[in-house]
């Protein structure tokens, strides 16, 4: 019956050409727009580390002085040195590190190179473990190297290319402002997305060149960059960003079951407990212990002008969806004679209803196919923008998936209220009206 | 032309009917809304920075462990050297440069209430960069002064209006103290326009002017390395590109920041683009919309004269002209479109709440909605012209034949 059905949906849309290609050019318009923005939105509020971002977690301690205190106001959303150094060392958790971030100066060894900055990380040995960042060459730092401010340093793939034509550079020397380092590791390609572990250096950004111990970059005098709040007598003074009453750094602790993470917001609440009796904090305690996503989502990280995109195609969506509803209208009412025949011979009204329905998955599937190519032809425009995401715009399998259904979906929706309408035809006086 | 046929006509084709008015009504909310997102974007596209773009040019020198007055002095000489420089003076940043320094301000030392940009100058920068004093005195030599740690403790500055006005609005603001944690400030000048180097960034729009000019002696921490440069608009390219080569040759233990070097107007259009992008996508889909909502009453309008041929064909055989034909037609789409603009307009308005609650923004002025209705009313009738023309032509003898 179906393939019955599908013959004559696909012989009565050959008949009136013209309102059938309106029709599919309308769906495919809506569909083409919607699945642009829909994929952009899909694409940044993505997981960066499918599998295990939900074992993730961003601890947020609150340091400050009672100075503009009310009750309930969220944590600073980075840590001090003194906390990030004293969580870090208790190690409570699978695994942790603290980290900001910076840039460099590189002294290239090549003579005709410029020197050049690069955007860098400081962060402690865990980073990679926890964050499991392929290598393509050599490995991360140890503990070891942490404490005693090894001059090491881990680069990308990028920078390899750049600087030792791609080949294993692991214990050569990269000149870093005025010291010597020594590459222990190249990473292959990482762009987690977003930049979920420092949403202060651009939220899609890519990953650093340069990965370097904390400790050493301090030591060093390398320069921060990102947000630095501070409060009380705290001046942001870069020289003793250790001991003022700053917040510059982030903090994450991996841990792999519910238990540990309830064990750990409880030694974050006695931690707080006991900075207050020693006098450091003065708030009353206030801990927080948002998972990756979660934290993703406290910091909006999604650019506010895609969901408004999103939404204003979706609304072209509707338009174009009534829009189909009204053609089909005109479309099936004017085959009311035609519907009048096989009702007089016959088939049931639910017939008649499938076989419209059919003809409006038909054109559903048409404009889906048409909305496709418009997609890759907004996408392919939206990958021209400068903005910082504009590269990762594609189509995966699961949009690809998601577009038929949804062109399909939605043109089944807009058939309904026209074959409902058609099938209330009375047989009787269509053939007497012929 | 007599209404009351049309509409009892059309009381038998309730459902396309409502269908078309439905479509107009959200064609007509989202078009004033996305019109209206569109407008805002290019406003805030047209802002005066209240420096002279076509003339200036920054140039952006890293270097971490130098002595400040040694690099400022290498560089300056080198950049004044050039020809067809007209002045050259040590800034900390430009509009659409990156920031150098936001500060939160207070009024009594205690509680915050604007956190406005820092623009640090030294001497002749004013004059460099074109600011225009609308009120107040020019700076002397004794108002810059040199700081190791971000400014003097006590700095006489210019304010740009739109700050004044935020901080004491209605008053004269000549004379008026203001603080930053332990720096204390007095306003001796009031600038025409002054824009922070991020006017529609994060603090939004009322924001946009929240900018201080502070003179400052360079060589300290946070006036090294950085110059504006000014020249005649027609040279400007090429004194950018010899600044450049210039500075780098100057200064060959610096890096050269040449994401920041650029002229002002680069830096402008640079910084508007993603706002440009999103300004013609939003066209594109009120031009889709627009087209999608024509294609529609077309199709469903030669429906309806298809299915009424014989009636037409009537209509004509006992005395009807092809233009009452015509006028009916265009009479039934007007009401049609009429209709759906009323509820359009409510719809616009809700949506503009929803819009305004989420994304924060204005209110949707009352003028887009006759602007929008007349647009609307404009395509109706431009896409059942063809149908109607079509109804038109319909001969009288139809209503003879039996089909």
């Amino acid at each position: 019956m179906f393939s019955y059905y599908l013959d004559l949906a696909l012989r009565s849309l050959g008949r009136n050409k013209m309102l059938t290609a309106l029709m599919v050019l309308a769906i495919a318009l809506g569909i083409g727009a919607s699945m642009t923005t829909l994929t952009v939105l899909h694409v940044l509020s993505g997981d960066p580390l499918p599998g295990t971002s939900g074992t993730l977690f961003y601890p947020q301690l609150e340091p400050r002085d009672m100075d503009g205190f009310e009750p309930g106001m969220e944590p600073p959303r980075q840590i001090t040195w003194i906390d990030g150094m004293n969580l870090l060392k208790a190690k409570r958790g699978d695994r942790q590190a603290l980290m900001t971030g910076g840039a460099v100066p590189v002294q290239p060894a090549q003579s005709g190179m410029d020197p050049f900055y690069s955007d860098a990380r400081y962060t402690s040995s865990d980073f990679f473990s926890m964050f499991q960042v392929p290598f393509l060459y050599g490995r991360g730092w140890s503990a070891a190297d942490d404490d005693n401010k090894a001059r090491v340093v881990v680069i990308s793939r990028t920078l390899n290319d750049k600087l030792f034509g791609g080949k294993d550079s692991t214990g050569q020397t990269l000149r870093l402002k005025e010291g010597a380092f020594r590459v222990i590791g190249v990473l292959d390609t990482w762009r987690p997305n977003p930049h979920f572990y420092d949403v202060n250096m651009g939220n899609y950004s890519n990953a650093e060149d340069i990965f370097v111990p904390l400790t050493t970059s301090r030591d060093m005098r390398f320069d921060h960059n990102g947000s630095t709040d501070c409060w009380g007598t705290g001046g942001g003074d870069d020289d003793h960003a250790e001991t003022q009453p700053c917040v510059w750094l982030q903090f994450w602790v991996q841990l792999d079951s519910a238990a540990k993470v309830a064990a750990y917001k409880e030694y974050l609440e006695h931690y707080s407990q006991e900075q207050k009796a020693l006098g450091r904090f003065e708030r009353p305690v206030n801990v927080r212990l948002p998972g990756l996503m979660e934290w993703l989502d406290i910091n909006k990280v999604v650019p506010g002008d895609v969901k408004l995109q999103t939404w204003l195609a979706l609304g072209f969506l509707v338009v174009c969806l009534v829009n189909t509803v009204g053609l089909m209208l005109a479309k099936f009412l004017r085959r009311t004679g035609e519907l009048g025949v096989r009702r007089a011979l016959g088939a049931s009204k639910r017939e008649v209803f499938t076989q419209l329905l059919i003809e409006s998955g038909v054109i559903g599937l048409a404009g889906g196919v048409g909305g496709l190519l418009l997609a890759f032809l907004g996408l392919w425009l939206v990958r021209l923008q400068p903005s910082s995401y504009a590269s990762l715009a594609h189509l995966d399998l699961s949009m690809l998936v998601m577009t038929f259904l949804l062109a399909v979906g939605a043109s089944l929706l807009a058939g309904l209220l026209p074959a409902w309408r058609a099938c209330q035809v009375a047989p009787a006086l269509q053939l007497k009206s012929q | 032309m007599q209404v009351a046929p049309v509409l009892a006509a059309l009381r038998r084709h309730r459902l396309a009917a409502m269908l078309i008015a439905m479509e107009i009504a959200l064609a007509c909310a989202v078009l004033c809304n996305a019109c209206f997102l569109v407008a805002e974007r290019l406003n805030s596209m047209r802002i005066d920075s209240g420096v002279d773009e076509a003339s200036l040019a920054l140039i952006h020198v890293d270097c971490d462990q130098c002595n400040g007055n040694d690099v400022n002095a290498r560089l300056e000489g080198a950049l004044r050297a050039l020809p067809g420089v007209q002045s050259v003076a040590a800034v900390n940043a430009l509009p659409f440069s990156d920031r150098a320094g936001d500060n939160g301000i207070n009024l009594d030392r205690e509680h915050y209430v604007a956190v406005p940009h820092f623009y640090l100058g030294g001497p002749g920068a004013a004059e460099t960069l074109g600011l225009r004093l609308v009120a107040g005195r020019k700076f002397i030599p004794e108002d810059f002064r040199r700081s190791d740690i971000w400014l003097s403790p006590d700095t006489s500055v210019w304010i740009s209006r739109a700050f004044a006005e935020r901080l004491w609005p209605g008053q004269d603001p000549l004379g008026k103290e203001f603080w930053s944690d332990k720096f204390h400030f007095t306003v001796v000048g009031v600038m025409d326009h002054l824009a922070r180097p991020d006017p529609s960034g994060r603090r939004g729009p009322d924001a946009s002017e929240y900018a201080v000019f502070a003179p400052t002696a360079p060589g300290g921490r946070t006036l090294t390395g950085v110059f504006a440069v000014r020249a005649a608009p027609a040279d400007l390219p090429r004194v950018l590109r010899e600044a450049r080569a210039a500075a780098q040759k100057a200064v060959p233990e610096g890096v050269l920041n040449l994401d920041q070097s650029r002229m002002v107007s680069e830096l402008r259009q640079r910084y508007f683009h993603q706002a440009r992008v999103m300004a013609s996508m939003l066209t594109g889909v009120i031009v889709a919309l627009l087209m999608v909502t024509a294609l529609g009453i077309v199709g469903l309008a030669s429906f309806w004269v298809q299915q009424r041929r014989k009636q037409i064909g009537v209509r004509r055989a006992i005395g009807a002209t092809r233009l009452d034909i015509l006028y009916y037609f265009q009479t039934e789409n007007f009401l049609i479109v009429t209709g759906g603009i009323a509820i359009g307009m409510l719809l616009a308005f809700a949506l503009n709440i929803a819009l305004m609650r989420i994304y924060e923004l204005p209110r949707l002025p009352l003028y887009y909605l006759p602007v929008g209705a007349v647009l609307l009313w404009v395509i109706g009738q431009l896409a059942v012209l063809g149908p109607a023309l079509r109804a038109a032509s319909v001969p009288p003898v139809v209503a003879t034949r039996s089909v």
